[in-house]
């Protein structure tokens, strides 16, 4: 019995390597320069890169952060320290809902709230979608850390006659500042990656973005279109591309684990 | 002690009030932040509905019933998505829930404890990997091994059943319940081992004391104990699989048929949204495919909310923690 | 409510010289009350914690606060500057004065209610990311201090005044977590010391201590009572008489006796203070 459960231990484990091992087999060997610092090429064209791709990615998640952090932090401070135990029972059990909502949905939703009445894709509309998806994983979090800082902290406070929102800011949340840093980096790794929610709001560009009301480029939807295109080519492209994004969403994890571990 | 007596420092600040308006704007500020979770649900809802009236207008309870999605005469029935999303999250279940609990177990009761972390860690990261890149993988790696090793093996041997039968293409119903199982995995996994963490020791002792073997205790002190969170945890996983958009996209083959064989292609609410939704020509189009989204959405909250309160329910509160 | 205008008492009187006692203890002069607390009641929820308790607690002077565990010291304590509003449910009856004015009426803030009195506790907690340096000014700086000539003063002078300044004054960048556990005491002392309460209330602030760190701490009580208003709850009999100029016994949320320290210990009029002070019960 302890045999067969070990089998499905392994089977279970078994796709972390073999998705990691094409991707290094199939993406490594398009890696180079050009790849970080060209635009794509058209199809039957050799060579060509991602880099509107990556820096799109890296924009969309910077504004993903600006939604999502600052109201995902917020609405943790509530649940941990103003929050009754009734109030917070529907609030987590909300947050749970969304983070159960299915990706696609976002971009749906985002379509209609931004994209349609601008009359065009956009960056934001993107940006606006990673981070709405942000913010139930980076509230929870928080409040999980927050709670652990012990009371007395917030009471040694208050015998000082200082402000509670003083309090809050300058000595919890400081004080559970690796907690809140770590669950903000694994809400990015998590969207990093997204597809879904982008296909109809930042819809992908072949070219650099010159504002961000206009459509922007992403790691995932580039590696989308080009796996199911017909070229060879760009079918070497998008393991390329989804190594240096396996690589981003990696290193954000090992971060993770180095910073959280003399927690324990 | 001299110090005690030195004179007193200049005029100390000491207010005699301050003013409330920081902290209660703070106050509010959170409580605002709060609430935005309650403003998002009705949010989605409220423009998944608005985006869908002219559908739901036209063709009203008929659109769940109806095989037809006809772009061209403007006719549109949701029922082979909901089938293909049905059948694959089912397909993706019966493969993750006993692997998962099978894991889970291992890890609590089994795996010697040098070898628990890593496999957890290995676990964690595989719940980080894009659906995008195990899409890209299906398509290049998994599908054409499935065809041409296991497809025909199961066509070998089990092809007496209608599950088994017909052509074998490769991208299939039954290619999209694997690269979902895969993906539900790591959720099923963690949170039955949560569960079982949770069964009191109390439970396998007194088995223990009645002489059972340590898979007896198993199979009677800690399975039966934690059954009900291990369902938990496998609607849980259910709730993931239906809302799972670019893996199944990209291997489940995109016919909206209704095959009883698994090898046949299918298609779910969520694909086919991701293909045809910036193709949508007609005003009906676009509505049909935003009611497909409602119909998904309602799905996936259903599943959800009552995986988070069974979840809840149980002793311990061991629930699922935001994943 | 009670009446809030009843002893027009001069607030806070400029410090006065310091006067030997007889018993060898400086002291400054009687002047009147701190607190004035009549028929003081308080519940959480339903439970009733504090019952009718009237107390004058005097200025410049050390009061101890006695009793069997779970007798409402700590609470009591907390009532004092609003503390126990932090537990929800809580609910108070009676009228408590501080140097005259009303700490429950509808005006005041208890920010500032916790700016005149202060609170150290049972276990030390100076906060866990900020130096020594920082941990004693934090209040001061949150409070909208900016002076950094008079934050400097003050640092030295709270230092000083908790008898910490000797052995921390050449690493007040470490970590204030960093020092021994009687030094964290004494860091937290000097913390609240540094806004300049009117009173200083500590709660069993050396049961985590060894005898060793005790004793620093309790002379060093002796030299706060030239200056604050000390309002200390402890276990130790013999820490009470040592360092208390008046000690009040509490029994199931009553004040049963309260009165001059070495009257109440060599020679309690309430059979039940007798019984508690001399360990027959408790
Ligand atoms: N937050 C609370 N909620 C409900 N009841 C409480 C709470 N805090 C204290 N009590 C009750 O009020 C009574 C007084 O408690 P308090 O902490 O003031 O006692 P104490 O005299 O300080 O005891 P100890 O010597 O153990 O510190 C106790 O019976 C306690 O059970
Ligand atoms: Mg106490």
């Amino acid at each position: 019995m302890t045999g067969l459960m070990g089998l499905s231990s392994l089977l279970v484990i078994a796709p972390l390597f073999l998705v990691l091992y094409f991707l290094i087999r199939e993406g490594a060997s398009s890696l180079d320069w050009n790849f970080f610092t060209q635009l794509p090429k058209p199809a039957g064209e050799q060579g060509g890169g991602m880099a509107n791709a990556i820096v799109g990615t890296v924009a969309l998640l910077g504004m993903a952060a600006a939604i999502g952090v600052p109201i995902g932090v917020m609405g943790g401070v509530y649940l941990a320290e103003y929050g009754s135990a009734r109030s917070n029972y529907w609030l987590r059990f909300a947050a749970d809902v969304l983070n159960g909502v299915p990706s696609i949905v976002w971009g749906m939703v985002v379509y209609a709230m931004l994209v349609v009445p601008f009359k065009t894709f956009s960056a934001y509309a993107g940006g606006v979608a990673l981070g709405l998806m942000m913010i139930p994983l980076v509230m929870r979090t928080t409040e999980e850390v927050l709670v652990l800082v012990p009371q007395s902290y917030r009471e040694a406070g208050l015998a000082l006659g200082i402000a509670r929102w003083k309090i809050i800011t300058v000595i919890v949340i400081k004080t559970a500042l690796k907690g809140i840093v770590t669950g903000v980096l694994i809400a990015l790794a998590r969207v990093a990656g997204e597809t879904a929610p982008l296909l109809f709001t930042a819809l992908g560009n072949n070219f650099w973005n010159h504002s961000l009301a206009e459509p922007i480029a992403a790691l995932p939807l580039q590696i989308f279109s080009y796996a199911i295109s017909p070229y060879d080519d760009w079918h070497r492209q998008a393991w390329a591309g989804a190594l240096v994004l396996m690589m981003l969403i990696l290193s954000c994890n090992v971060v993770v684990r180095f910073v959280s571990r003399d927690r324990r | 002690m001299r110090t005690v007596t030195t004179p007193d420092s200049p005029a100390p600040v000491k207010p005699t009030s301050v003013s409330r308006w920081p902290d209660r704007s703070f106050h509010w500020l959170a409580l605002l932040a709060a609430l935005t979770l309650v403003g998002l649900i009705v949010l989605v809802g409220w423009e998944l509905y608005r985006g869908s009236r002219l559908s739901i207008h036209q063709f009203g309870p008929r659109f769940l019933v109806s095989s037809q999605w006809d772009p061209v005469s403007d006719v549109y029935g949701a029922l082979p998505f909901i089938f293909g999303t049905l059948v694959s999250s089912l397909i993706a279940l019966v493969i993750a829930v006993p692997l998962g609990v099978a894991t889970a177990l291992f890890l609590t009761e089994m795996a010697p404890v040098r070898l628990r972390q890593p496999i957890i860690t290995v676990i964690e990261l595989l719940a980080a990997v894009p659906s995008v890149i195990f899409g890209l993988w299906g398509i290049f790696v998994l599908v054409p091994w499935l065809r041409d090793h296991f497809f025909r093996w199961l066509k070998d041997s089990l092809g007496f059943l209608p599950l088994f039968t017909g052509p074998i293409y490769g991208p299939s119903m039954l290619a999209g319940g694997i690269i979902v199982a895969i993906m539900i995995l790591p959720i099923v996994t963690s949170v039955s081992r949560e569960i079982l963490r949770s069964v009191p020791n109390l439970q396998r002792e007194a088995a223990y004391a009645l002489g059972a073997t340590h898979w007896e205790v198993i199979r009677i002190a800690v399975i039966s104990y934690a059954r009900r969170g291990i369902f938990g945890a496998a609607v849980l996983g259910l709730g993931r699989a239906l809302g799972e958009t670019m893996a199944v996209t990209m291997v489940i083959g995109n016919r909206p048929e209704i095959s009883a064989s698994l090898f046949a292609p299918g298609y779910t609410l969520a694909s086919v949204v991701a293909n045809e939704f910036t193709e949508a020509t007609s005003d009906l189009y676009l509505n049909a495919l935003f009611e497909l989204g409602l119909v998904l959405l309602a799905i996936t909250i259903l599943v959800n909310a009552v995986a988070q309160l069974m979840l809840r329910s149980l002793a311990g509160g061991a629930g699922a923690k935001a994943h | 409510m009670a009446t809030p205008v009843s002893t027009p008492e001069k607030p806070k009187t400029a410090p006065a010289p310091v006067q030997p006692e007889a018993g060898g203890k400086p002291v400054a002069p009687e002047e009147g009350p701190a607190f004035d607390v009549r028929d003081f009641s308080l519940w959480y929820g339903a439970r009733k914690a504090l019952d009718g308790v009237s107390i004058r607690i005097p200025a410049r002077r050390v009061t101890a606060i006695i009793g069997p565990s779970g007798c409402g010291k700590s609470t009591f304590l907390r009532a004092l500057n609003r503390m126990h509003e932090l537990t929800p449910g809580t609910r108070i009856e009676g009228s408590l004065h501080l140097f005259g004015e009303d700490l429950y009426a509808p005006s005041v803030d208890p920010v500032v209610v916790r700016r005149r009195v202060g609170m150290v506790f049972q276990k030390s907690n100076p906060f866990p990311t900020m130096s020594i340096e920082e941990n004693v000014l934090v209040g001061l700086r949150l409070n909208g201090v900016k002076d950094r000539a008079f934050l400097q003063h003050r640092l030295e002078q709270s230092l000083r005044m908790s008898a910490l300044w000797d052995e921390v004054k050449d690493h007040l960048k470490r970590p204030g977590i960093s020092l021994s556990g009687g030094q964290q005491q004494r860091l937290c002392i000097a913390r609240a010391l540094a806004v300049e309460p009117e009173v200083l209330l500590m709660d069993e602030p050396c049961s985590a201590l060894d005898p060793l760190a005790t004793a620093k701490i309790e002379e060093l009580i002796q030299q706060l009572r030239l200056r604050f208003t000390v309002v200390i709850v402890t276990h130790n009999m013999q820490q009470a008489a040592r360092c208390s100029d008046r000690t009040a016994f509490f029994y199931l949320g009553k004040l049963v006796e309260f009165g001059e320290t070495r009257g109440m210990f060599t020679n309690p009029s309430n059979p039940q203070t007798e019984a508690y002070v001399s360990g027959r019960f408790g």
